[in-house]
This record gives structure tokens, sequence and C-alpha cells, in this order.
């Protein structure tokens, strides 16, 4: 199916949970309102005609001049049958964005829906501070649970992807970046 | 010996076939063994904390990130063909295909299109880099195993392919070579008899591994029916590669998105069959590798041949003030390991507003704690092994 049918499915289905589409572009897209992301993917998955079964990738974003942040969700629907000698095709893709306020940053976590969500969603929560509620590897936090950092250490402060990030000077008595360092290059 | 005193002595006459004895006499106090991050069976610096009683792995926590550089938020400071040397330090095993799948990416977003002779070159480097990163994979697990003559055969073969990628660019592991716009400098003279006379050596080495290690006795029994991965499990967990293969699903980015030319070559996707134990076991995603060295041979006869009569210009000099529109793509491609995805995303400067790497060993390992629940410590290794995990990948 071409992401436009999906998207037709979809806003059958769901109505105006899913906030918009954007299909001029070289990475097709549909955007989907966070408290109704759980939902959708579910469908996305067992549904018959879409059958989603391999998360690919969630990739994050920082839009800082629209005071967002956005997880980018890669989808791929595999055809074929096991232990065959008939070559597996590709029905079809989709990416779907989930965009939430910067301040308050929460999107229901998807692992128990694609378990391959799970060090996807730390990864995400590590580098850029999307919490994902739900996560079944979470720890309590000052500002409530929030998944198990994953590539930074535990006692890290700040997610180094943001935009407005600002490089710490030191780390446990570790020389880290001078203040010349900390002044952003302008581009 | 005089002063033991027995507090309890067990009753003789107990019946030793129930139940209740084997699990009293078996169950001992579980205990936490920290395994890594410099133990040499884990690749790298992984530290993985296993929950143990006695010999069985109740649970096995991988801990990540010791080679984090975030080379994201690099991505986003220097233009993409500043970038590509950084991708070489992604999968430092596999440099020609991160140095492809980026400058794909980027090609792809800004509309770029590099030469018919570009391409082919590209292609040549990208399997002949996956039977060297196929080599250290096959040589390195023999090691884990307890095999070591494996591995001094298998890097005999890798050290030719590597003096080939030196005469193309001069490096032998962080290559640079493959960039946005084409490759930097046109195939040396010679170099596609040199790498025929290769192939016509290597081929035939590849029964040796067999008969070597493949079907080894010892070697089937510490890898057959150990670390089964289903096929629902493996594309739950979003594997990909040999690992997605090995368990019998005949996935290849290759031949379901064809775009660099892999469509003209004939070859076949290799899978498990459980030739000696279940499908998806560690035996099955090993053998997976060795076939797969045999296919790439396939594919690089074609494109030397191919190559021979496609003249031109390796080089397109845009690639180095490209502007990248204000959109975004997402662009994977078949490495070794698996798919290496790219996330790039343009505001009309020649530098991208943000880079994502998706590396396949990070989605790969991310089933290590559900093959190792209740397998026993020494196939562990044989597990992780299977898996196949580059590190400086996984932590970017």
């Amino acid at each position: 199916m071409a992401p436009e049918e999906i998207a037709a499915v979809l806003k059958d289905t769901f109505g105006d949970r899913i906030t918009g589409s954007q299909f001029q572009s070289a990475h097709p897209r549909i955007e989907v309102k966070a408290e109704a992301w759980p939902d959708v993917a579910t469908f996305l998955r067992d549904d018959r005609r879409l059958q989603f079964n391999m998360l690919r990738c969630i990739s994050t974003l920082d839009m800082l001049e629209d005071d967002l942040l956005a997880a980018v969700y890669d989808l791929d629907s595999l055809a074929g049958e096991p232990d065959t000698s008939g070559v597996w095709s590709r029905r079809h893709v989709l990416s779907v964005h989930v965009r939430v306020p910067r301040d308050n940053p929460h999107i229901p976590s998807v692992a128990h829906i694609w378990p391959a969500a799970d060090w996807h969603e730390r990864e995400a929560y590590d580098l850029m501070g999307i919490v994902f509620d739900g996560h079944p590897d979470s720890l309590e936090g000052p500002e409530g649970r929030h998944p198990r950092r994953i590539l930074c250490p535990d006692d890290w402060e700040g997610h180094p992807l943001r935009k407005d990030y600002v490089f710490p000077m030191e780390y446990h008595g570790i020389p880290a970046v001078t203040e010349y360092g900390q002044t952003r290059p302008v581009h | 010996m005089a002063d033991l005193v027995l507090e309890s002595r067990p009753d003789i006459y107990t019946d030793l076939t129930s139940d209740k004895i084997v699990q009293e006499d078996l169950q001992t106090e579980e205990m936490l063994v920290n395994m890594g991050p410099q133990h040499p069976a884990t690749h790298g610096v992984l530290r993985v904390v296993l929950r143990t009683d006695g010999e069985m792995v109740l649970e096995a926590v991988p801990h990540i990130g010791y080679l984090h550089r975030c080379a994201e938020k690099i991505g986003e400071n220097v233009a993409p063909y500043q970038y590509i040397p950084y991708t070489d330090r992604m999968d430092y095993l596999a440099g020609m295909n991160d140095n492809l799948a980026f400058a794909l990416a980027v090609e792809k977003l800004a509309g770029l299109e590099v030469t018919p002779r570009a391409n082919l070159i590209r292609v040549i480097f990208a399997e002949l880099n996956r039977i060297a990163s196929h080599l250290v994979s096959v040589g390195t697990y023999g090691l884990d195993i307890g095999a070591f003559t494996p591995f001094l055969y298998c890097f005999r073969e890798r050290e030719m392919i590597l003096d080939l990628f030196e005469s193309a660019c001069g490096a032998r592991l962080t290559y640079s070579y493959i960039t946005v716009g084409g490759v930097t400098q046109d195939l040396p003279e010679r170099f596609i008899d040199i790498c025929s006379e290769f192939l016509d050596y290597f081929e035939p080495k590849i029964a040796e591994y067999n008969n070597l290690l493949s079907y080894n006795h010892i070697f089937v029994k510490r890898t057959a029916n150990i670390g089964v991965i289903s096929a629902k499990d493996a594309l739950a967990w979003g594997l990909t590669g040999p690992v997605l293969r090995g368990s019998g699903i005949k996935w290849d980015l290759r031949k379901s998105q064809p775009d660099i030319g892999y469509d003209q070559f004939e070859f076949d996707v290799p899978i498990g069959q459980g030739l000696k134990g279940t499908v998806g076991d560690c035996w099955d995603r090993y053998f997976v590798r060795v076939c797969e060295m045999e296919q790439s041979v396939k594919i690089l006869r074609q494109a030397l041949e191919r190559l021979r009569g496609t003249p031109g210009e390796t080089l397109d000099k845009r690639g180095k003030t490209l502007k990248l529109p204000a959109d975004e793509i997402y662009y994977e491609l078949e490495n070794p390991r698996g798919q290496l995805g790219f996330y790039v995303q343009g505001n009309g400067s020649t530098i991208p507003a943000r880079v994502k790497a998706r590396g396949p060993s990070f989605c790969n390992l991310s089933i290590t704690n559900h093959v190792c629940t209740n397998c026993l410590l020494a196939d562990i290794a044989a597990i992780i092994g299977s898996i196949d995990v580059v590190m400086g990948e996984v932590d970017r």
C-alpha cells in the first residue's frame, strides 16, 4: 500500500487522533497524538491489511523554534513464509511522527507491542529526554518514573542531543570541556 | 574428624527419583557474575551481568555505552563529506559499508546521482568488506568456542582483502573511500586482475573452513541447539542481517530494496535451515555468514566483469558543497551485521540539522537477555559470539 492509502485507513479508524501527514517528501510520514499512539501502534501491527511486524528505528528530533520534541518511528512490513525458499518481500513502509511539548515530553511506551522499542526508547530518553511512560525498564527519578539510561552513565545530567544542551565542565573530577568548547558553533 | 558433629543426617532410604530430592539437591544460592567489560569473549567493551544459579544463567543484562562518543551530535556540526570518517569508526570491521550507507542517505536526500562506474566500485568494495567482516566474525567465533587455528586462517585471507583496500585508498581499517558523490579516486592499475586472482584463491578456502570448523564435531556440539531464536522473536526484536536470516527468514535488503544495482547480479540469500540442530540456533547464525561469503564472491565476479566495460568519472565534486534541502530521510543498507540506518534531516544549509544512526548490532544485542535466560554459563560466550556485535556501532 502507498503511504496515502495507509493514512486513509488510519484516518477512518482513528479520526482526528491522526493529526497530520506529509507525503511530498523523501520520507513520507503521518503524525499521531501522543496519547493515541499505543492504540494506533497496536492497530498498525495487528490489522490484516497493514501488518507492520518490524519496528526498525526510533529517531528523535529537537524542534527548538517550535518548542517541541518529536519521536520518529520507522516501521516495516515484511511478507513471507519462514523456512521456505522464497525471498521475503516488503509490503510497505511507514514512518510516524509523535510530537510532544518540550517542557513536558511524555509518550506512552510501545515496548509491549514491539519489543525492539525497549532499547530504542531507552536511547531516546538518554540522549533526547523524551519520557516513555510504562517502559518495562523504568527508574524512579526526581521528576517521576523514566526509562533507564543506556549509553550515558546513570548519573549523567541532561540530554546531550537537545539543541540547548550545555556541555559539562567536568564529570566526577574528569575534565570534560573547556569554556571555549561550551560556546556552540553557529551554522 | 573426631569432633565433627552431624546435625542432621540424610535418610538413606529416601526415594532418590522424586522431584523434591532433585530440587533440594540442585538448588543453590543465586550469584551475580560480572562478565566484561574486558572479557575476551564479549568482542569489545561489553559488560554483561549474569544472575546465576550454579551453572544455570537465569538472567543476562547487557550494560553498554563504554565506547559512546555521541557521534550523532558530531553529525549536527559538520558537513556530510566531513562526517564520512566518523562513520568508519562505527562498525570498524565494515568501514566501507558504513561509508556507503551514509553517503547514500545524503545523496538520496539531496537528489545527487553517482556515475555507473562509481556505483559498481561501491558494490565491489561493499562486498569485499562483507567478506572481510565475516572472516573476522567466523574466525573469532571459533576462538570463543576454543578453536584457535581457524582464526589464523581467516585473518590470513582477510589480510589480502586489506591489501586490496590499501591499494585503492591507502587505508586498511578506516577507509573513508566511499564518499558523498562517488568514491574518492579511481581504482589503481591491474586492480580487477588482482581482485579476480584473489577470488580464485579465496573460493576454495571456504570449503576448508567448513572442514576445519563448521562440521567439526566439538564445534557443532557447542553451538547446535544453543541460543535458539524463533522467527517470530527475531522479527519482534527488530533483528536484521545474519541473525534474522539464521532464524529462517529470507529477508535481505539487497533483494527487497535493490537501489544500488544489486538486482543486476545473480545471487542467493542463505538462511538457517537447522542442518545440525534447530532452526535459529548459534550454528545456523554462524553458517549463514559462511554461506554469505560464497554469495559475495559470486556478486564480485559479476561486478568485476561489468566494471571492465564501464569507463567514466568516479567522483562528483558537488558532493562537497552539497546543500541539504529542508526535508528528512531514513535510509537503510544491508551491512554485514544487519541493516545500518541513517536518519538525516536537512535545513537548507550544507550542515544537517540532525543525524541519527541505527546500528544493527545495537538492535541485535537487545535480544541477549531473552535468549540467555535459562541457558548454561558456558553457552553465554557461544550466544554472544553468534550475535556478532561490534561495540563501536552499539555505542556510537
